[in-house]
């Protein structure tokens, strides 16, 4: 069956923080996963089912390091291989749950949905302000229930903050500002760079970095299909530019992240983090910009949730209207399209079967 | 506050292509890597062309305006 997520690609599923000797059902790309660390604290991903009767496993136990199904006792390992089953001494050969490929990276729990032959940790992008101690970062994730194009082409779009997001990071200049729009193939990126200059400061940024009147604001954004968004942020009082020597110890940067990661064809995990380089230790601005960056991401969330009802019950064939403003994200849904393609043509069976 | 630079827009041998919206007009301007400019006031357009490489890159041509039938809310001005 055909699906519409790029498959042979790594996904965020978790945070760093959330695995942990308790058990975390996640669903990736519509394959049920159970999450958990191991005693020395390895993080694990396997099969959310218990090849006896389906039960899920995210609903049992961790015994040391065995994972032991909450239903009849099947007992797997860390490679999800069964190594006891109730009342006999023989385990069937193929008793055995799929193991993801996972890699704990940049604070994120990393994931393969694909054929595990073609996974190759170098391939993940990376944020490395995300653990870097130069770097304070506030972060969360919010539930979509819409599917996770839709929030690609929101975040390719951000004159959207003009509107959607007015009072918090929107102001009328970002809607009236044109864009450039740049598409790395051989490495896999869409690149939209917004220069604004001499504009209104939004509260977002007045209020954590304390600058008074207009600013100049940079918004380059790196779009890694299909897990990956990075804004990398730049404001600064008007005319203090980087130095010759690649100096801008004069302006102020916020690495905003997002993992777009599918959960169904309808719906999406959107984790988010906001990391800056300054005022790192004051509680108080990172209070403000979790606070207001949740809110800005809600915000998103229910315009978002109300367009996948549009969506859903649209008649097929229905056309849209795209303008100079879409197209960073028409790039971006270009690069999907071809990496579902080549997706399709290698993919294995989701999930190891009896 | 770290002393860095805000990431450069990406350029050099790795874009294939660019798009810069002209300043002060509704008209996009594509560039392919093998040296090919077009303009046009329908993104959709423009991406088909670039993303049609070689087809028609070898040619200089005038930019392609959008069918003001196919926009909702042409401004006056």
């Amino acid at each position: 069956m055909r699906t519409d997520f790029p498959r042979d690609q790594w996904y965020v599923a978790a945070y760093g923080g959330e695995v942990s000797r308790r058990l975390l059902a996640r669903k990736i790309c519509g394959e049920a996963i159970v999450f958990y660390r191991t005693s020395s604290g390895e993080p694990v991903a396997l099969a959310d089912r218990c090849v006896h009767r389906q039960y899920r496993l995210s609903a049992s136990a961790l015994d040391g390091d065995l994972l032991v199904c909450g239903y009849h006792g099947f007992t797997y390992d860390s490679e999800g291989t069964c190594v006891q089953v109730p009342g006999q001494r023989r385990v069937p050969r193929t008793a055995r749950v799929k193991k993801y490929p996972v890699v704990e990276q940049d604070s994120f729990i990393w994931v393969w949905i694909g054929d595990d032959d073609a996974a190759d940790p170098k391939d993940i992008p990376r944020a490395p302000w995300l653990a870097s101690n130069e770097w304070t970062t506030v972060c969360g994730m919010e539930p979509l229930a819409a599917r996770y194009g839709l929030l690609v082409d929101n975040l390719l779009d951000l004159s959207h903050e003009t509107y959607l997001h007015g009072g918090y990071i929107g102001t009328p200049e970002v809607a009236q500002t044109p864009i450039t729009t740049e598409v790395d193939e051989e490495h896999g990126i869409v690149f939209v760079s917004r220069h604004m200059e001499d504009v209104a400061c939004p509260t977002f940024y007045a209020k954590s970095t304390g600058i008074e009147g207009r600013i100049d604001r940079w918004q380059d954004i790196e779009y890694r299909p299909p897990c990956l968004y990075l804004l990398h942020s730049r404001v600064a009082p008007v005319g203090v530019q980087p130095g010759a020597d690649g100096d801008d110890s004069g302006a102020f940067h916020v690495e905003v992240v997002y993992a777009i990661t599918p959960e169904t064809e309808t719906s999406t995990h959107d984790f988010w983090a906001v990391a800056r380089d300054f005022a790192r230790d004051d509680e108080s601005v990172s209070a403000f910009l979790a606070e207001n960056n949740r809110t800005v991401v809600l915000q998103d969330v229910t315009a978002l949730n109300l367009l996948e009802t549009v969506i859903a019950t649209e008649p097929p064939g229905y056309q849209e209207l795209s303008i100079n403003i879409d197209t960073g994200g028409l790039a971006a849904r270009r690069m999907l399209a071809a990496q579902i393609a080549a997706g399709d043509t290698t993919r294995a069976p989701a999930t190891a079967t009896v | 506050m770290a002393a860095r630079i805000s990431r450069a827009q990406l350029q050099g041998a790795t874009v294939t292509y660019r798009v810069d919206w002209v300043l002060g007009t509704d008209l996009l301007h594509g560039q392919c890597r093998c040296g090919a400019e077009r303009e046009s006031e329908d993104p959709i357009e423009l991406w088909q062309w670039l993303t049609g490489h070689p087809v028609g890159h070898d040619e200089r041509e005038a930019p392609r305006r959008a069918d003001p039938r196919s926009l909702v809310g042409v401004r006056a001005d």
